[in-house]
Formats: structure tokens, C-alpha cells, sequence
């Protein structure tokens, strides 16, 4: 039972299940960075999804619903910036509204658009993988749609931004101490805005992988707490891009198992599997303790004197 | 020059009451939006979702059945907010109060009713407090946030019924995911004729109460009170803060599980997946809504309940999607939120 091609396919449903909590992971690393936690993730990755899908279905292009997903993730992200940002409300009670009002948003339209059909919509035309190393035994790894190979990229590139870069400075700076970084002139509501935009768009881009690639279809439940895997994998990763991409991994990597396990008619309770991931997320917190590398000002609304 | 500047300085007293009334006129007036894009008319809407329901006495019923778990979960999550304790899981606690009361339920056959009912409740609490004891633990001894160790502890708590309703619970005959009916010996009884009503409405306003009473009357609510204020001033005023939030959580955490408790034995009479539609998220909007107090709670419960029963009959008569329920509910808090500021900043006109 587990050879080569078992195992080949297992890595390769990995990548594939890991891409949208990755794409979203690495959105809310770069919020989280800045000082934000951004519970309205599960929402947004629901209505960008939706977005998306429709977008696609009436342009007929892909790429339009693309567009249309990252727009809502930013315009959401825009509105978590104004309620937590610039009016300095609670950040989990405003993230949680955009979460609950987002899912509202995408279930009344979907209702309204498609009425009860009994079988989701799909579209004719969905994103394909895209091979490369055909013919090896390594195809099933490297056959992949192409928002998973640019979540990839993504990874060090993020990694490189907040280590690396002028505007990665700033963003920590935000996050750890916004009244230094105010005295040092940099502008905390701006950075903070920027952030959530980056985020925005990526949370956008993981609901579209699952609306225009994996599925290309939309469902109610086509999100199922992905974004709430995401804020897990955050901290498992101690918002270090790279090791957000170790959690994706095995999250992606025990959801594969299970998919695999069951088709073989292994009957198990799959439950365990995905309960792991947060059980796990919640075990790395308690062994960190108080040693956990939070950005200092994470749910702290910035609001300058004077 | 004529401008307007914003002054830090508090709200007077006739705009501190008249926020809620604003808040729900700028949600309706947002939400009308939508009614028009489902191709209803919003003073027609409006009237099925806060008038009608109100007119006839089967709604009226509906409506407090409805309240029960948002009265519950609401009491639950406002109190440990008051003491600084932000837990956003009782979702999972109502679920862990659930599947306890859905498995004492079938251990009760044959036992008094007085025995019975007791059993379930205090099994759902202790369920519910247990289930909120790792965060709050973590949060007391060792500073890691709270927020999301409930939050995630939710998905948990759900998967964990999920397993045991497709696995020893599932239903052998219509291998439904369905838990056993519980003994009749530890079902919650109606409390009048022809209405869905039951004993958990009366746990409810006993939280209500209890919830006015702690905060009005005894020295724990002022504690409580303290340390949602911020830990130094709790300090300097001699409330050891870490006990008093971790009493405040787990309190919490029993009162979201008698909410599931609720539900099971006067509702569903057995578990099932998505028994909660999200009341332990509801509860959040409730407490935010009802200002951390218990006649704010109460109203705010009973308001979103009327929304909830209301939205039944604008969809069956009008066609719009239930979901605008949850729109109106989010909306109402983030307005809400938002409008709050006044209660903090004034628009002045500037003097030249």
C-alpha cells in the first residue's frame, strides 16, 4: 500500500489542501506583524470565494474573478482598518462582526443568485494544474495549480519584506511598539493600513484557490474554519512566514492522510485528524508560555495623544 | 474659518440613550439595500421582521424560545468581559454543555424528574467551566491571550461531537448523525400549553437576574468589575486579579454549557450537528450590544431574537433570504461600535 506513488500523491494533496490556509496564513502574518489580528479572515475568505466565483462566471474569465476576490479581501480589509485602526475598536469584537457579517453578505447573494439549486454551481472552466516534471515519478508532486506554485513563492518573499525591506522594519516596529515607531516618524495608522491591504489581498486569493481551482464550484461551507486553521498556523509559526508554511504543511499534510486512509477504506475518526492542528496550535502556546514571540501590540488600538 | 473638530469629552446624557435606536435606524436604513437587491420592499420587510411577530401570540412564544441560549450565552460571554476576560468560546462550551447533556440524558431513565433535571444542569456547567479552564489557565499563569484559545478550542470542542454523533452516537436504524432521545425523566418541562416554551427560559432569567444581582450587590461583582478595568487599578485596590478572571471564565464557560444543556433537553432532545447556528458568536454581539450589563443583554437578546423569528415569515411571505438575519446582526454591532464613539468624542465647531 505505501510506495513510491502513494507517497507522491500524498505530497502532492498536501500542497494542494495546504495552498489557501497558506495564502490566508501569510495575509494574516503580515497583519498580525503589524499589530493586528484580523478575525474577520473566515468571512473574508468566504465572500472573496463567492466574489470570485461569480465574477468568473459572468466575465468568463478566471482572472476577472481573481481580481474580484483580492478586491474584496482589500475593501474588507479597508473596513476592519476603519472600525480597528483609525476608530481604535476592540479588534477581535470588529473582526469577529466582519466575519459574521462577510459569511451574511456571501450566503444572502448566493441564495439570491442561485436559489436552492440542489447541486452547487460550477464553472465550466476552472483553473487547471499545470505539470511539470511529466513523466517522472515526481509528476503527481510538481502538478499543481498555479496560485499553489505563486503560494510558494510567496513564503520567502514575505519572509524577505519583514526581515529585510524598509516597509518590514516599519511593520514590526508598528506591531512591537507603536509609540516608539510614532516617535521615530512613522506614520502607525498608514502602516497599519498597508498591512491589512497585503493581508487582504492574499485572504482574497486563498477563498479564490478554493472557488476557482480546487473546487471551481462554490458551496456554503467551502471555507469550513480555513481561516480559522490560518490564525492557528500564525501562531504555531511564530509569525515567521517560513514556519507558517511548516504549519500549512501539516495541517494540509494530516487532511491529506485522512482523504488518503479513507479511500482505502480505512475507517477512522477523521476528526482527530483535524482537531490536531489546533490542538497542536494551542499545546505550542502553553510550552512558549510567556516566551511567545507576540508582536507586543497585538490587540492594542493605537490612538495618538494630543 | 468655520470647521469642526473633534474633543475628547463625554457624551450627554440624552444621546447615551438614544445610541441603540440610532444604531438600529442606520442598520435598517443599510440593510434596505439589500432588501431592494432581493427585490422586496424594506418598510414591508421591517414590518415582518419587528412588528408582526409581536401581533400574534405563537410568535410571541417563538421568540422567547429563541432568547433561551442567546439570554444564556449572552450572560455567559458579558460577564467575562466585565472582568477584562475576552472569551469567544462559548460556542465550543455550549456544544461541550450539549453532548454532556446528551449522554447524562440516556444514564437518567427511571430517575425523578427533581433529581434528573438538577443532574443535567450541573453536568453541563461543569462540562462547559471545564472546557473554559485550558485557556483561562493559560491566560492567568502564563499571559498567552485568550482570544484565540477559545476560539480555536471551539473548533475542537465541535469536531469532538462531530466524531462521537458519525461514530458510537450515530443513529443505528437511520444512521442519521443523531445522538439517543434523551429519558423523559431529564427533558426540560414546557411551561405553558401549545408553545415550545420550556424550563431553560426560567434558567435564563435566573442568569439575568443573577448576572444584575453580582454586579449590583456583592463584593465579587466589583472585583470583577476591577479587573476588567485594568490589572493596576485592580491591584492598588487589593483584587487579586488572576483568581477573580479565572473564576470569571470558568463561571462563563458553565453558564455557555447550561446554554447547550438548554437546547438538548427542551429543545432537540438529542444532540445534532449544528445544534448551535452560532448562538456562542451571537452571544458576543448580545454582550457588546448590551453594554457588559444585565438589562442591556436581556434587551439585546430579546431584540435579535425578534429578528430571528421575524426573518422566518419575511422569507416565507417575501421571499428574502434568512440570511439577512445574520446581516442585520453583525451590522447592528459594528454601527453600534462605531456610533459608541460618541459616547467619548464630540464633534465641536471649531472657533476661527
Amino acid at each position: 500500500m505505501i510506495d513510491l506513488d502513494f507517497i507522491a500523491a500524498l505530497i502532492g494533496a498536501t500542497l494542494r489542501i495546504s495552498t489557501p490556509i497558506l495564502l490566508a496564513g501569510l495575509g494574516e502574518t503580515i497583519v498580525e506583524r503589524a499589530g493586528v489580528l484580523n478575525l474577520g479572515i473566515e468571512g473574508t475568505m468566504l465572500l472573496s470565494a463567492f466574489t470570485g466565483f461569480v465574477a468568473a462566471q459572468l466575465s468568463g474569465s478566471l482572472y476577472v474573478g481573481l481580481l474580484a476576490a483580492v478586491v474584496t479581501g482589500v475593501l474588507l480589509s479597508l473596513l476592519m482598518g476603519l472600525l480597528s485602526v483609525s476608530l481604535g475598536l476592540n479588534q477581535h469584537v470588529a473582526g469577529l462582526g466582519i466575519t459574521l457579517l462577510a459569511s451574511g453578505l456571501a450566503l444572502f447573494a448566493f441564495r439570491l443568485l442561485y436559489g436552492g439549486a440542489s447541486t452547487p454551481p460550477s464553472l465550466d472552466d476552472s483553473f487547471q494544474q499545470i505539470p511539470i516534471l511529466t513523466g517522472t515519478p515526481l509528476e503527481p508532486i510538481f502538478s499543481q495549480y498555479g496560485l499553489t506554485y505563486l503560494a510558494l513563492l510567496l513564503v520567502p518573499i514575505v519572509a524577505w519584506m519583514i526581515r529585510r525591506t524598509a516597509f518590514g522594519l516599519r511593520l514590526r516596529a508598528v506591531g512591537e511598539n507603536p509609540e516608539a515607531a510614532d516617535m521615530a516618524g512613522i506614520n502607525v495608522y498608514r502602516t497599519r493600513y498597508v498591512a491589512l491591504i497585503l493581508g487582504g489581498a492574499l485572504m482574497g486569493l486563498g477563498g479564490a484557490f478554493l472557488s476557482l481551482a480546487q473546487l471551481g464550484a462554490f458551496s456554503h461551507g467551502i471555507v469550513n474554519g480555513r481561516g480559522w486553521v490560518a490564525i492557528a498556523i500564525v501562531i504555531f509559526g511564530n509569525w515567521q512566514p517560513m514556519k507558517v508554511l511548516a504549519g500549512a504543511l501539516l495541517f494540509g499534510g494530516l487532511q491529506a492522510l485522512q482523504l488518503r486512509l479513507q479511500a482505502e477504506g480505512l475507517d477512522l475518526p477523521y476528526e482527530a485528524l483535524l482537531a490536531l492542528p489546533y490542538i497542536l496550535t494551542i499545546v505550542a502556546l502553553a510550552i512558549a508560555g510567556r516566551n511567545a514571540s507576540y508582536p507586543a501590540a497585538l490587540l492594542k488600538p493605537y490612538r495618538r495623544e494630543g | 474659518m468655520l470647521g469642526f473638530r473633534l474633543e475628547r469629552a463625554p457624551a450627554p446624557l440624552w444621546l447615551r440613550g438614544f445610541i441603540p435606536i440610532l444604531a438600529i435606524l442606520v442598520t435598517f436604513v443599510l440593510v434596505s439595500v439589500l432588501i431592494l437587491a432581493a427585490g422586496a420592499n424594506p418598510l414591508d420587510t421591517f414590518y415582518q421582521l419587528l412588528i408582526l411577530p409581536l401581533t400574534k401570540a405563537t410568535s410571541r412564544a417563538e421568540i422567547l424560545v429563541k432568547a433561551t441560549p442567546l439570554l444564556l450565552t449572552g450572560v455567559a460571554v458579558a460577564f467575562a468581559f466585565a472582568s477584562g476576560y475576552y472569551n469567544i468560546g462559548a460556542e465550543g462550551q455550549l456544544y461541550a454543555g450539549a453532548t454532556v447533556a446528551a449522554f447524562l440524558g440516556t444514564q437518567l431513565e427511571g430517575v425523578s424528574p427533581l433529581l434528573a433535571i438538577p443532574v443535567m444542569i450541573l453536568g453541563g456547567f461543569i462540562a462547559g467551566a471545564l472546557w473554559a479552564l485550558p485557556s483561562a489557565i493559560l491566560k492567568v499563569r502564563l499571559g498567552v491571550d485568550e482570544v484565540v484559545t477559545t476560539l480555536l478550542l471551539n473548533s475542537v470542542m465541535i469536531f469532538f461531537a462531530s466524531a462521537l454523533l458519525n461514530g458510537p452516537w450515530r443513529d443505528p436504524i437511520s444512521n442519521w448523525p443523531q445522538s439517543p432521545t434523551i429519558a423523559a425523566s431529564a427533558q426540560f418541562p414546557q411551561l405553558f400549553a401549545r408553545t415550545r416554551i420550556h424550563f431553560g427560559f426560567v434558567l435564563a432569567i435566573l442568569a439575568v437576574a443573577a448576572l444584575w444581582w453580582v454586579f449590583a450587590r456583592t463584593r465579587f461583582g466589583l472585583d470583577v468589575r476591577a479587573a476588567g478595568l485594568g490589572s493596576e487599578a485592580a491591584r492598588f485596590m487589593g483584587v487579586r486579579v488572576g483568581r477573580v478572571m479565572l473564576l470569571a471564565a470558568l463561571i462563563s464557560g458553565g453558564v455557555a454549557g447550561v446554554a447547550g444543556v438548554s437546547e438538548v433537553a427542551g429543545t432537540q432532545l438529542h444532540l445534532i450537528e449544528g445544534i448551535s447556528p452560532g448562538y456562542g458568536y451571537t452571544a458576543i454581539i448580545i454582550a457588546t450590544l448590551g453594554g457588559l450589563t444585565a438589562p442591556g443583554v436581556a434587551l439585546a437578546a430579546l431584540f435579535l431574537a425578534l429578528v430571528d423569528v421575524g426573518i422566518l415569515s419575511a422569507s416565507r411571505e417575501l421571499g428574502i433570504p434568512t440570511y439577512l438575519g445574520e446581516i442585520i446582526q453583525a451590522m447592528l454591532l459594528l454601527v453600534t461600535l462605531a456610533l459608541l464613539l460618541l459616547n467619548r468624542y464630540r464633534l465641536r465647531r471649531a472657533r476661527a
